[in-house]
């Protein structure tokens, strides 16, 4: 049981049960879908970029427990930061979950998001806490084709 | 053997007995078959429930495709040696066991092939290219597999063909008044599935192929997880083609029936095109093999074929009636103690139903219960289920199934219900 409550930590479980800007941006000048077609889950990232800075941002979707508390954490920690600061985010983040990155090097950093530090042992789920972070990227690149886990 | 709840000698070995009394299925002694079945995954013991998906293989498959690799193995059709007779024996005996576990009329009328989706793209791509054109109409369910209903999307798009789209009921069955309303003389084609995998529907085939049969319409039913749990009669559905895979039924993995009428057979153009499918070869004219070998280009896969007899035989040792018998006691017990935990949804409730437990929690997403359930030993499948027509039908993006084997227990449906208690601790 300790892995499961490793993963599914108070604080996920509670952006799960209400997540943060959780609705359509209506002043939003970049939008991207994202798809795991292996599950289901779909999201889509509203962006308001002002140059290089994310002014705002939001989602939408369905999806796990994991998937969408990830986007939730996401869209409150982008808040003012750069382009790049944000893909540097992603980067951290991925490493972490996908358990590339040494543990502690990869907290640094990430804030509160450590809290998917769980997610590296359990594989399987790794695609579903990055899917906002891919559809995030995509959103950023402004590409108009919907991104996919697979 | 005994015949009123005694217990059964030799079970695997036996037959039904005559007169139709059918002794209980022995779960204990069943369960020793199947040797993957006694290992521990986290440190809990396996309840397998993911039989849909694929079912486990008893130590009888095992032992016939490790003997056709020790004793037997070489190539088919061809070798005038030893080994060649005695692997093309094999090969064609298991023809043989799956016209009679169909009750086809011929051994020609059954078509190796690598699974069910392959036997519907062939289908698909042979008969239907050949024989469909623009404006005719094929006829899918709302509840089909993406393999029931892709395939015949694309020969859509390459003859103009339309298809179209038999509503389901809230309770998960077919709408059979929209479906006779669909029908008419454009229909040429109507693809269903006889079990759903998702709903554990068993769908009045016989009766839509009869009014398939008003039109002149030709129907292919999709027996994925309908073969390795009711007996099937092909000549008494009267379908043109009938599919399943070996996999789902004890058997290996990459083999799979295609059963057709021959008649129609014959008169479609080959699939894949290569060796054994041919009878003469020049440059300017091949004339095709007859049937079935018209259909079975290059070297097939022999094992496969190998251990799908034995998994036939395996599976008519013990009978089909009594592992239905069996299932649907199980299925009654595991929907009554899903039913009592509050928050959970069954998906799927028609009144004839095979033993598919899909559901929803209020409070966790699927792949979430897939997860929790797994640490508790727990293996059930999470998502869409390679159907999500059917979720959008139902408003959801995923369900949870549990779907179970004659091999299954009462104590593993209760080992579910627990994991799914760990699963409200740590939602709730």
């Amino acid at each position: 049981m300790s892995d499961l409550r490793d993963l599914y930590q108070e604080v996920l479980l509670d952006h799960n049960r209400r997540p943060r800007n959780f609705q359509k941006l209506e002043s939003a000048n970049r939008t991207a879908e994202g798809y795991n077609p292996l599950c289901g889950d779909q999201i889509t990232v509203y962006l308001k970029l002002e140059g290089d800075v994310i002014r705002d941002i939001s989602f939408q979707g369905s999806g796990c427990a994991i998937s969408k508390s990830a986007a939730s954490m996401m869209t409150a920690s982008l808040k003012g930061k750069t382009r790049a600061e944000a893909e540097a985010l992603f980067e951290k983040f991925h490493g972490m979950v996908t358990g590339k990155s040494d543990p502690q090097a990869a907290a640094e950093g990430l804030g509160k998001l450590v809290v998917f530090a769980g997610v590296c042992e359990f594989p399987i789920r790794v695609k579903c806490a990055t899917l906002p972070w891919h559809t995030l990227h995509a959103a950023l690149e402004g590409k108009g084709e919907p991104v996919s886990t697979e | 053997m005994t015949t009123a709840g005694g217990t059964i000698t030799n079970l695997a070995k036996s037959q039904q007995p005559p007169g139709g009394v059918l002794t209980r299925l022995d779960v204990k002694k069943v369960r020793q078959d199947f040797p993957i079945l006694r290992q521990m995954v986290y440190g809990k013991p396996l309840v397998y429930l993911d039989n849909a998906a694929t079912s486990q293989k008893p130590q009888a498959v095992i032992d016939a495709v490790t003997r056709y690799y020790l004793a037997e193995n070489s190539n088919v059709h061809r070798g005038v040696h030893f080994l060649s007779e005695v692997a093309t024996q094999a090969y064609e005996g298991v023809r043989g066991k799956v016209r009679e576990f169909l009750n086809a009329a011929q051994d020609r009328e059954i078509v190796f092939v690598r699974g069910t989706t392959e036997g519907i793209n062939l289908v698909a791509q042979s008969y239907g290219r050949a024989f469909l054109k623009a404006g005719d109409e094929i006829i899918v369910s709302g509840m089909e597999h993406h393999s029931n209903i892709v395939p015949w999307q694309l020969v859509c798009e390459a003859t103009g063909a339309v298809l179209r789209v038999i509503p389901i009921t809230d309770a998960g069955e077919v709408d059979l008044e929209a479906y006779e309303k669909l029908l008419n003389a454009r229909t040429r084609l109507v693809a269903i599935v006889h079990v759903s995998n998702v709903l554990g529907t068993i769908n009045p085939v016989k009766q839509m192929i009869a009014m398939a049969r008003r039109w002149d319409a030709r129907v292919l039913v999709d027996g994925a997880q309908a073969a390795p749990h009711l007996p099937v009669d092909v000549r008494d559905l009267d379908c043109d083609f009938y599919v399943f895979s070996g996999h789902k039924l004890l058997g290996p993995t990459g083999i799979g029936i295609l059963c057709g009428k021959a008649a129609l057979l014959e008169r479609m153009p080959p699939y894949q095109a290569g060796g054994d499918m041919i009878s003469t070869v020049t440059f300017e004219k091949t004339r095709y093999n007859t049937i079935p070998y018209k259909f079975e280009a290059g070297t097939p896969h022999i094992e496969g074929v190998i251990g799908l007899g034995a998994a036939i035989d395996y599976l008519r040792g013990i009978g089909l009636e009594r592992i239905g018998t069996y299932e649907g006691e199980l299925l009654a017990y595991g929907t009554a103690a899903l039913s009592a935990i509050p928050g959970l949804r069954l998906i799927g409730t028609a009144r004839e139903k095979a033993s598919v437990l899909s559901f929803v929690l209020e409070e966790a997403h699927a792949h979430d219960v897939g997860t929790i359930l797994d640490r508790e030993g727990v293996a059930i499948r999470a998502g869409h289920h390679c159907a999500m027509p059917l979720m959008q039908r139902f408003g959801i993006p995923a369900t949870a199934r549990a779907s179970l084997a004659f091999y299954n227990t009462r104590e593993e449906i209760d080992a579910l219900v627990r994991a799914l208690q760990k699963v409200k601790e740590i939602f709730g």
